[in-house]
């Protein structure tokens, strides 16, 4: 169980651990960033799911439905759109080794 | 017992995996690597989440079958969607992949909130609380994203105002706040005030983005990606689930600076992106007195200057993105190259719809990385450029910027095109940029004007060096 005092803690650190990740991210990268990080938070999957599994009734289980079907969206759409934007970085060393 | 060990593991490996896969994105060399790191965690935490003690795991079960069922739709819907999209459309569909991220935390809220008011037991005040806090940022990101989905997708109007605006928004805000307050107080909760507290945020969230215009959108969808992670931390702490805190933490605090970093490159506040529309006060620069004159160049002179040049800086904009001018501004680039001219690029923070879009679209048409440089490394050399090639570019190089204090864009760092001994423009007709301001830089001894739809005016620059070999 976290709860109180540890989880402000979580809670501090991983405020701090994002800003400092991102910090040294240079500009070019910018729109994959931001595309990869929507994809981290599509975390938010196993929390519908989770949701979902201790619905009950017809509105609990269609909401949850909606909220698995979003979340599922969240992860699998950011991951795919930020994998093809940062296939197109190629360096002249690479294509010189080809 | 043993279950709930092995998910707690595997969800402090995924928290870990995904900070490091957020480092590793921080190089361009190690990037795709990253994204893969973040994709596995994400996998394994989603497959372990089967075994949680909430989730039935029995295939005759409704609750799992409905839960497969939606995980199919919502990943193969996004699968399609990501992989056909265009990359000039790709702001817009991280808006939409947001949004649902944003829906879903609010969902999470919905059932947790909706089974209060069914006579659940409460799990205390504070998780109430987070649940509320969570609900309303993640609702207002779901609505605010869709707005700014259909803005960038050309569905709806750039920016609407309705009358007595803000005093709506506040009046919303408060409504908000009251239905937030009596929903998480509440012993048991009033179902009534559960709908009206979530429609309400919705409508909170439309209400935020309509006056906002396309220009000032990244900054808002990289807030929204912000809030997201942070609604997600939220229900995290409602769902006690440390992999949900921690991600969406990390996203909420990352997101946050990058949308300071670029509210700031674009010169503006945040406060001043959401509460006032650009370009709706200014109109008067536009009278102002301008010296010179533009003065226009053929395609095939343009050609033979760059072609003879030591060194040429293009600078592209968001009109050679929609243009699709990248691929002939590579091949430009292979010719210019084999003749001995040093090329780079020269991207504004802002350029195309959002920070490192441009440089996107470029590494789609192939252009190496280490030819593009950011607007601190590229200012020094424009005086020793012989060419400054600016297409679909306008704001980002107005030297007004620099010499007027009247200027709505007075102080916004930009790129010094103007200081090369010549510059080339290539834009479609004459006329004013997308902030309505005139481009002093247009008018310039040293620029020169090349008319045309910038793919079609590349594609003549590549025939008139051809022409020289």
């Amino acid at each position: 169980m976290i709860e109180g005092l540890p989880a402000l803690y979580i809670f501090m650190l991983s405020a701090f651990t994002g800003y400092e990740v991102i910090s040294r991210v240079p500009v070019i990268l910018h729109t994959p960033l931001m595309s990869g990080s929507n994809f981290v938070h599509g975390i938010v999957l196993v929390g519908a799911m989770i949701a979902m599994g201790k619905a009950d009734g017809v509105l609990e289980l269609s909401i949850g439905f909606i909220a698995v079907i979003m979340a599922a969206g969240n992860a699998v759409g950011g991951y795919v759109a930020t994998v093809r934007m940062l296939e197109m970085f190629h360096t002249s060393k690479k294509q010189g080794a080809k | 017992m043993a279950m709930g060990l092995i998910i707690d593991a595997v969800y402090f490996i995924t928290a870990a995996l995904f900070i490091m896969g957020l480092k590793k994105m921080s190089s361009p060399v190690t990037a795709a690597r990253g994204i893969v790191w973040a994709g596995a965690a994400m996998v394994v935490a989603s497959l372990v989440t089967f075994g949680a003690p909430q989730i039935t795991l029995n295939l005759a079960n409704t609750n799992l079958q409905l839960m497969l069922l939606a995980l199919i739709i919502g990943s193969a819907v996004a699968y399609i969607s990501a992989k056909r999209v265009a990359m000039t459309d790709m702001p817009q569909m991280i808006a939409m992949y947001n949004g649902m991220g944003g829906g879903a935390a609010a969902a999470i809220a919905a059932v947790e909130l909706v089974k209060l008011s069914a006579g659940a037991e409460s799990h205390g005040l504070t998780v109430q609380v987070l649940a509320v806090l969570g609900a309303v940022i993640g609702a207002v990101s779901f609505s605010g994203s869709a707005v700014a989905f259909a803005k960038l997708q050309g569905l709806m109007k750039k920016t609407l105002h309705l009358p007595a605006h803000q005093l709506m928004n506040i009046a919303i805000f408060a409504g908000v706040c009251v239905l937030g307050y009596l929903v998480s107080t509440g012993q048991p909760v009033s179902f009534d005030y559960v709908i009206w507290f979530f429609i309400l945020s919705i409508v909170l969230g439309v209400m935020v983005t309509l006056p906002i215009g396309g220009a000032d959108m990244p900054v808002v969808i990289s807030l929204f990606n912000a809030l997201t992670g942070l609604a997600v931390a939220f229900e995290g702490f409602v769902l006690n689930n440390a992999a949900m805190i921690i991600a969406g933490t990390v996203v909420g605090s990352s997101g946050t600076l990058l949308t300071q970093l670029m509210a700031k490159a674009m010169n503006r506040s945040l406060a001043n992106v959401l509460f006032s529309g650009f370009g709706s006060d200014g109109g008067a620069a536009a009278a102002e007195e301008i010296e010179g004159s533009m003065k226009e160049i053929q395609a095939t002179d343009a050609a033979v200057m760059m072609a003879y040049a030591q060194k040429v800086i293009i600078v592209p904009g968001y009109g050679m993105a929609v243009a699709q001018a990248q691929h002939k501004l590579k091949e430009m680039e292979g010719l210019l190259e084999a003749r001995g001219v040093d090329v780079k690029y020269a991207i504004h923070p802002v350029a195309g719809r959002m920070p490192g879009h441009m440089n996107v679209l470029l590494a789609e048409a192939g252009v190496d990385y280490d030819k593009i440089r950011d607007l601190e490394e590229i200012n020094p050399e424009f005086p020793i450029a012989d060419v400054a090639l600016v297409i679909g570019a306008n704001d980002v190089v107005n030297p007004v910027a620099r010499t007027n204090p009247d200027s709505p864009i007075y102080g916004m760092p930009i790129l010094d095109a103007d200081k090369a001994q010549n510059v080339i423009v290539i834009k479609r007709g004459q006329g004013a940029g997308f902030s309505g301001i005139e481009n002093h830089l247009f008018y310039a001894d040293n620029t020169q004007m090349l008319y045309g739809d910038g793919q079609k005016a590349v594609s003549e620059l590549i025939a008139g060096i051809k022409a020289l070999q």
